[in-house]
């Protein structure tokens, strides 16, 4: 287990480094079930990786079902609304790490900064505007437990001029941040 | 590997040719590892950090928490069905309602962000079931309620709750996974059953 770390105290789109509680698998452990699981070898040098390859077919599928959720922009929702969706999420949750990452994604593709840096500074309740307001609260009420999702939101996207496949995409997108928040914040913390 | 129908469309009532179905197979990838995802879970190649009596159990106990849901019947009836789980059932329902409340809640780390922190049920297995479900599920429990409605309570003494407990490393990082992988699984399910009854 790591001994000192400076965690970040606020939400902010800078790079964040993370460090686990428990023990990764050091890099020469590794074999080729595991690096199967990794998907990218280039992950071997994350500590984050190293510790969910102990269990590589879990780690395989859910980079896989992550990277077509989010990267798979043939059609559907823009990518900077996919990360918007994550970051939001990850902003109602509290996991300052995947906030980091998703918000300044949703910058770059969007070209939105200061916008993103309103949702991270003044919350969910941020008014970003029509669209992503839309998004925005949709992600918040499928975080919710009991989930708070319902028509309503469908209705609220819709009108922002969503259709269903662009639908899917933030229920995707917010769904799976449900997932990824509660991996970086239970087995390690964030770093400056 | 994959002839088991897939999960996510049963539990959501999406029939083949329907317009979900369409839309779903814009994402396959998505779809199929999903559907991996949980064959990994709670069919995986090797249980011996993570009995499947003890998946089951607290498949059972997240999904409950989230509500009365066609996915908390789902995995309650995969508890039922698991011959050295079977007895759990009716302990795991008791723990669903004592632990029922709203979230996300917890503290942020001291700071700013402090004026945001929503105080909570911490919830604790009660007495009289910890001699039914064991050390290890006592802990897997209150671990799993910490992940469905605090998670940024989350610390490094949790962890270590789990390893005194009897808990390996590589049985942490795939309970984690369980629990993770459910809080989205339910949500997903959730979401497109509410887009489907909007066009119905």
């Amino acid at each position: 287990m790591s001994a000192t770390v400076n965690p970040p105290v606020v939400f902010t789109q800078d790079e964040l480094g993370w460090v686990s509680w428990i023990d990764p698998l050091p890099e020469t452990a590794l074999t080729e079930r595991h690096f199967a699981g990794l998907v990218d070898r280039a992950r071997a040098k994350s500590e984050y990786f190293r510790l969910l390859v102990r269990d590589p077919e879990v780690l395989e599928a859910r980079t896989k079902t992550d990277k077509d959720i989010f990267y798979n922009t043939a059609d559907g929702l823009p990518r900077a609304e996919r990360e918007l969706a994550a970051a939001a999420t990850s902003r109602y949750n509290g996991c300052i790490y995947c906030a980091s990452v998703h918000a300044r994604f949703a910058s770059i593709y969007s070209r939105r900064r200061e916008d993103v840096q309103r949702l991270l500074d003044e919350g969910v309740g941020a008014d970003l505007g029509e669209r992503w307001n839309a998004v925005v609260k949709a992600s918040v009420a499928l975080a919710a437990t009991p989930i708070a999702f319902g028509p309503d939101n469908i209705a609220e996207l819709r009108r922002a001029g969503l259709d269903d496949a662009e639908i899917v995409d933030v229920i995707n997108g917010a769904s799976f941040f449900n997932w990824a928040n509660r991996l970086m914040l239970s087995l390690g913390e964030p770093s400056k | 590997m994959m002839a088991t129908k897939d999960i996510i469309d049963m539990l959501a009532g999406i029939e083949p040719g329907s317009a979900l179905d369409a839309i779903r197979a814009r994402r396959l990838q998505a779809r199929e590892n999903a559907q991996k995802s949980y064959l990994a879970l709670f069919e995986p190649i090797d249980a011996s950090d993570f009995s499947l009596a003890e998946r089951a159990a607290v498949a059972a106990f997240v999904t409950g928490l989230h509500g009365e849901s066609p996915v908390a019947a789902f995995y309650r009836e995969k508890l039922a069905a698991n011959a050295d789980a079977a007895a759990l059932g009716e302990a795991i329902r008791l723990e669903i309602e004592r632990g029922k409340t709203s979230g996300p809640y917890g503290a942020f780390p001291a700071g700013p962000l402090s004026i945001e922190n929503k105080a909570g049920l911490i919830y604790r297995v009660s007495a009289e079931r910890k001699p039914a479900l064991g050390t290890r599920l006592v802990a897997a429990l209150e671990h799993a309620h910490l992940l469905v409605f605090r998670p940024r309570d989350a610390a490094s003494t949790d962890v270590k709750a789990l390893l005194d407990a009897g808990w390996s490393t590589t049985g942490i990082v795939t309970l984690s996974q369980l629990v993770a992988f459910l809080s989205f699984q339910v949500r997903v399910v959730s979401g497109l059953r509410t887009l489907a009854a909007t066009n119905a």
